[in-house]
């Protein structure tokens, strides 16, 4: 197996002193899907946030512990952390295109990364729009106001906005539960072609989606990482009462 | 439900009463105004600067020129210290700190304007005439006051303006690589144009109806100002200085003055709404 993409070693993140995420571990490769799973309150989307610096955005968020990209400590001081969440892209639940053109939206992300050129812009817009399985459906409207879009369009063109900033690992917050099965299957079509580009963490309240479109699945509860493993393995025999225990139903 | 009917009616007649009393005011100063206007004729009464009331010569031109240059101050000033509070408050101040200014910036609405004409003579007044000359009261006097006059009244609204755009927007931004400041200019100032312009406007026909303070720190000089050292006399001063002893034709001149004044103002807030309706009409979801 190839070196990890991330590290996170005995990370904790705490909102108000009260932690949301307890002293995790974890590595995330690179070209693999990772689902997360858990009930609500988990942890899952702090996770996520911390590792795009999102979090830093809070007034009350503070952190121990360390998340190592490509092995340089991403809370560093010297981190660019605008060049970071260009590395680490993040599409959200919602997805909320900003109150533009389809076009500007997508170059949005290149043009705060001093990319000027139209003729690479064009080409990284449909390079993206291509992964996102969106290009045939928008290539005629791309000066169309974004919002024009379907809901499983938007959080498409969520997705290729971030994709056109070509990064190493794509992170996705419950990126289908707003959208009818047919979006839902577009974007796990996405993120088979996507892995081989980048790596993928998918956190997901539908544990029949991470057990589709996932290599390894962890399943997060109270902040704590009670387990990861193959997919197949993770939902078939989890080493762990509590992962069984949730699998069945039991709770969340 | 007979109750209901009767609270109904009551309040629609104090309603009512309230509206014509509004109508009847504006058609008393329309009625003593607008034959004057005729009578000199328009162009003379707007575009001619020799004010001259004993020798019956009404032309506002000065005082135009006067009311327009403290409102664009005024403005000028309103919109760089506002918009900056606006956006330090809603975006870098930690939440308990914006919670606890913005009462207080609207506090400052509450005081009285003569208060405010009054620390402008004692302070300002003396500070432009020693560091950059001229006699001090000034048409830049009469901004910075202004500007600081209708600093509540912008911030709140660009305040508000800022608060509604969608905190999906900022974060979809910075997930991007945007820094704070860069979202602010492109996602966060373009977002909420249209109530900071709304919000800019209103600012405008306050300023522009202001009277106490502006006597005070103007000057009142009867002249087109030249530079913002220049005194200059604005519409709403000159009804203030003058009206004590006007007769006759005077008196009208004034009361077309104050036409003249109620008609921009109406403008100034019919645009500054057609600006957010606009923005209201523009929103759509999904
Ligand atoms: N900005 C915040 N301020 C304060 N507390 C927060 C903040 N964000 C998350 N928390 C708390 O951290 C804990 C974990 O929340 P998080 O959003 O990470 O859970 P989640 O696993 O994503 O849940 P869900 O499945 O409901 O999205 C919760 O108890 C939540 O209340
Ligand atoms: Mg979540």
């Amino acid at each position: 197996m190839q070196a990890p993409r991330i590290v996170v070693q005995g990370f904790t993140a705490c909102f108000d002193g009260k932690p949301a995420v307890k002293n995790l571990d974890l590595e995330i490769f690179p070209n693999e899907r990772l689902a997360i799973i858990g009930p609500a309150s988990s942890g899952k989307t702090t996770f996520l946030r911390s590792l795009n610096r999102l979090n830093d955005l809070d007034h009350g968020f503070t952190h121990s512990g360390k998340i190592l990209h490509d092995g340089k400590d991403i809370y560093d001081a010297d981190v660019d952390v605008a060049e970071l969440r260009r590395k680490i892209g993040m599409v959200y639940a919602v997805p909320v295109p900003l109150p533009w053109s389809i076009y500007d939206n997508l170059v949005y992300g290149l043009r705060l990364a001093g990319i000027r050129d139209r003729t690479t812009l064009d080409e990284r817009v449909e390079k993206a729009l291509g992964y996102a399985v969106l290009w045939d459906e928008v290539k005629d409207r791309l000066h169309e106001p974004a919002n024009v879009l379907s809901g499983g369009q938007q959080q498409r063109l969520c997705i290729a906005r971030v994709l056109v900033l070509e990064p190493d690992v794509l992170i996705l917050d419950e990126p289908c539960s707003g959208l009818d099965p047919i979006s839902t299957g577009k974007i796990e079509d996405a993120l088979v072609a996507l892995k081989e580009r980048t790596s993928i963490v998918l956190v997901t309240n539908n544990t029949k989606q991470a057990a589709r479109a996932s290599d390894r699945t962890a399943f997060f509860l109270l902040g704590d990482l009670v387990e990861v493993g193959p997919t197949a393995q993770l939902f078939t025999k989890p080493t762990q009462k509590k992962t069984n225990d949730y699998l069945v139903g039991q709770f969340g | 439900m007979k109750r209901d009917r009767l609270i109904g009616a009551v309040l629609l007649v104090v309603a009512l009463s309230a509206i014509s009393g509004l109508a009847l005011i504006a058609a008393f100063i329309f009625r003593e105004g607008v034959p004057i206007i005729l009578r000199v004729g328009a162009g003379q009464f707007f575009l001619s600067t020799d004010w001259e009331p004993s020798l019956g010569h009404f032309g506002i031109l000065s005082m135009l020129g006067g009311s327009l240059a403290v409102t664009l101050g005024a403005a000028v000033i309103g919109i760089v210290f506002s918009l900056g509070l606006a956006i330090v408050l809603t975006q870098f101040a930690p939440p308990g700190l914006a919670a606890a200014l913005k009462p207080a910036i609207e506090l400052l609405a509450g005081i009285p304007s003569v208060v405010y004409g009054f620390v402008g003579v004692v302070t300002l007044v003396p500070l432009i005439r020693h560091a950059l000359g001229g006699p001090g009261l000034s048409v830049l006097a009469a901004s910075i006051v202004l500007g600081i006059m209708i600093l509540p009244t912008i911030t709140s609204i660009a305040i508000d303006a800022l608060q509604a755009v969608p905190r999906s927007y900022v974060e979809g931004s910075i997930a991007l690589g945007a820094t704070r400041w860069q979202t602010v200019t492109m996602v966060l100032l373009r977002a909420a144009r249209s109530g900071i312009v709304a919000a800019v406007i209103l600012g405008m026909g306050r300023a522009i109806g202001e009277t106490m303070a502006v006597i005070m720190v103007a000057g009142n000089a009867l002249a087109l100002p030249h530079s913002l050292l220049d005194p200059v006399r604005t519409l709403t001063s000159n009804i203030a200085l003058e009206m004590g002893y006007a007769s006759g034709d005077h008196r009208q001149a004034l009361f077309a003055t104050g036409v003249t004044l109620f008609v921009i103002i109406t403008l100034l807030n019919t645009a500054a709404l057609a600006v957010s309706r606009r923005r209201a009409g523009r929103r759509r979801v999904g």
